[in-house]
């Protein structure tokens, strides 16, 4: 059937009025998202710091030449991916541990449900002193159980400990953003079919052989979901550290993102701080397309 | 009687579960509320003082006479409302939009806003410094207004999207046959009805721009101008010697109490909001 030409008038104007609607959204995401990743991308072939007085100088791929030796950057990404790695982990496992429980049918369930997700609301930088104040070396509260507990005899410097320091902020991490986790699985726990239990129930499977062969399958989707979210955020992670240690005790706690903020804003060594940028980019960028490959590969085999 | 005896096994675990979900939730804010209502004296006792002796506001006084602790956080209030409703306002449309009308390259503009969703805002804050720098918003509102702005949009665009598709076609066939051009049919048979939804998407909006570090820690530097989360983590900072273990616990609990209030207030919609956002990528 051919289109009546006020047909096709209609429709164009329709997509005009579309672009028209989109386009500050558009616009506004180009400029915030976008436009900061091609300049940095730009900006890292060039020298700008305090000795080129901050003037950008084309300097090829000498950045990049420098990271590759730059012991401090290696370190910085092994801790990120420590972080990243053992909180995740421990989110995914206690998150859907969480799940399970706020799934069942209990009293009280809807006043549970809300103080669980206290915890994600509230602001980072904050929830950081709160660590910080716990794990205390002086008067923290964590020293003051062990001890009753008698589990160690003196107090220990959790956050001034090379060893120990980087466990205080995955704890504090881990206990931030567990109910995030939970939420996501929560919702898909609810959208398998009681069906799917009963008949199994009928075949006579325990509880727990139909959790490994139903809701572990048919939750992997939103637990894939969940852990690329989590892997991006905590890849990233600043507020938590910056507040917490700082990166320290001498350089322990030092993920990619703090080492990036100081090589900007006290090295001035703007050049630099955009190829590591550009090289984080590219990580996680790379890490996150394997994810979601991962994740179409589960959808493909589910339908 | 056998089969109570099998059940009450399960349902002890049920709420040993359950109990230990509150307390690790609940622990370190009640800590930090403990803390803050203790004297000195209490808060820096050896062994700990689990239970004030004696309870105290100083704490309290001090952040709202000696730091201009109400200052931070109508700077707060004000940048996240403003970055809220300016996110809704832009948000909504796109949504729509991408919810109801066939657009060439639509499936690559969904595609993008999801990705982004992803980025670090350690990735966006070099080239942003620049653009802070070059227009002079250094100590400017607008300097965090529009990025806050920006990092909600993605999320406002997949809430709002979901919830449009929900919507029957018939409502905007008719006001179509009744000759409402698409913008008079948004704003005058739509909007109403979303407004559920943009409860849900403001609420986690404002709570995302109420907490965000980095961008309010380089662009603002005047202590007048400062947002609660940088000006507490600088008041652990400012004093050497003595860290003010009670005006830092004080400032956290009042720096909450909003995200508190809203948690209470709100938690099934920001549940929605939150599965509706992140499971339709």
């Amino acid at each position: 059937m051919l289109k009546s030409p006020g047909k096709l008038n209609l429709q164009q104007q329709e997509q005009r009025t579309g672009w028209l609607l989109l386009a500050p959204a558009l616009l506004l995401l180009l400029l915030v998202y976008v436009y900061p990743i091609l300049r940095s991308f730009w900006l890292s072939f060039y020298s700008q710091n305090l000795g080129t007085e901050l003037k950008p100088l084309f300097a090829g791929l000498d950045n990049y030449q420098r990271m590759a030796i730059d012991g401090r950057f290696w370190e910085s990404l092994a801790n990120t991916s420590f972080f990243t790695l053992v909180s995740v982990t421990l989110e995914l496992g206690l998150g859907l541990g969480m799940a399970l429980v706020l799934n069942q049918a209990f009293r009280g369930r809807g006043v549970v449900r809300t103080v669980a997700l206290l915890p994600w609301a509230l602001p980072t930088a904050l929830i950081a002193t709160t660590w910080t104040w716990i794990f205390n070396d002086q008067f923290g509260v964590w020293n003051d159980l062990l001890q009753r507990l008698g589990l160690i005899q003196t107090g220990v410097n959790w956050l001034g400990d090379p060893g120990w320091a980087i466990w205080t902020v995955i704890a504090a991490d881990v206990w931030k953003t567990t109910p995030f986790i939970a939420i996501l699985l929560l919702a898909g726990l609810q959208s398998i079919s009681a069906d799917f239990y009963e008949a199994h129930a009928l075949d006579g499977a325990s509880p727990i052989q139909s959790f490994f062969q139903i809701t572990l399958p048919l939750l992997l989707p939103q637990i894939v979901i969940a852990a690329l979210f989590r892997f991006a955020q905590a890849f990233g992670i600043f507020d938590l550290v910056q507040v917490m240690t700082g990166g320290g005790p001498g350089g322990a706690t030092e993920t990619v993102s703090i080492y990036i903020y100081a090589t900007i804003m006290r090295y001035l060594d703007f050049g630099y701080g955009a190829a590591l940028v550009v090289v984080t980019f590219a990580g996680l960028g790379l890490a996150v397309l394997l994810g979601a490959w991962s994740l179409s590969q589960l959808r493909r085999g589910a339908s | 009687m056998a089969n109570s005896a099998r059940s009450t096994a399960p349902r002890l675990g049920l709420w040993l579960a359950v109990g230990l979900i509150l307390l690790l939730s609940l622990a370190p804010i009640l800590w930090q509320l403990l803390t803050s209502l203790k004297t000195t004296a209490d808060i820096t006792a050896i062994p700990n003082v689990y239970f004030p002796r004696q309870l105290t506001l100083e704490h309290y006084i001090d952040i709202f006479q000696r730091q201009p602790f109400l200052r931070y956080m109508l700077n707060s209030a004000f940048v996240a409302v403003v970055s809220t409703l300016l996110c809704l306002l832009i948000g909504t449309p796109a949504a729509y939009v991408l919810a109801r009308l066939k657009l060439p390259g639509e499936q690559i503009i969904l595609t993008g806003v999801l990705i982004v969703t992803l980025f670090p805002y350690i990735l966006l804050f070099l080239g942003l410094l620049e653009l802070v720098r070059n227009f002079g918003l250094a100590n400017n509102y607008l300097a965090l207004i529009v990025p806050y702005t920006a990092i909600n949009l993605p999320l406002t665009i997949l809430v709002m999207r979901s919830f449009f598709q929900q919507l029957p076609h018939e409502l905007e066939d008719a006001a179509r046959v009744e000759g409402y051009s698409t913008a008079q049919m948004l704003l005058q048979i739509l909007l109403p009805l979303t407004t559920p939804a943009l409860v849900t998407t403001g609420i986690l909006a404002f709570i995302a721009a109420w907490n965000e570090f980095i961008f309010a820690l380089t662009f603002i530097t005047r202590d007048s101008m400062k947002t609660v989360p940088v000006a507490v983590a600088q008041l652990s900072g400012t004093a050497v010697f003595e860290v003010p273990y009670g005006a830092l616990a004080a400032a956290t609990v009042v720096g909450t109490l909003p995200l508190v209030l809203l948690v209470l207030l709100f938690q099934r919609r920001i549940v929605q909001g939150l599965t509706a956002g992140a499971v339709k990528g």
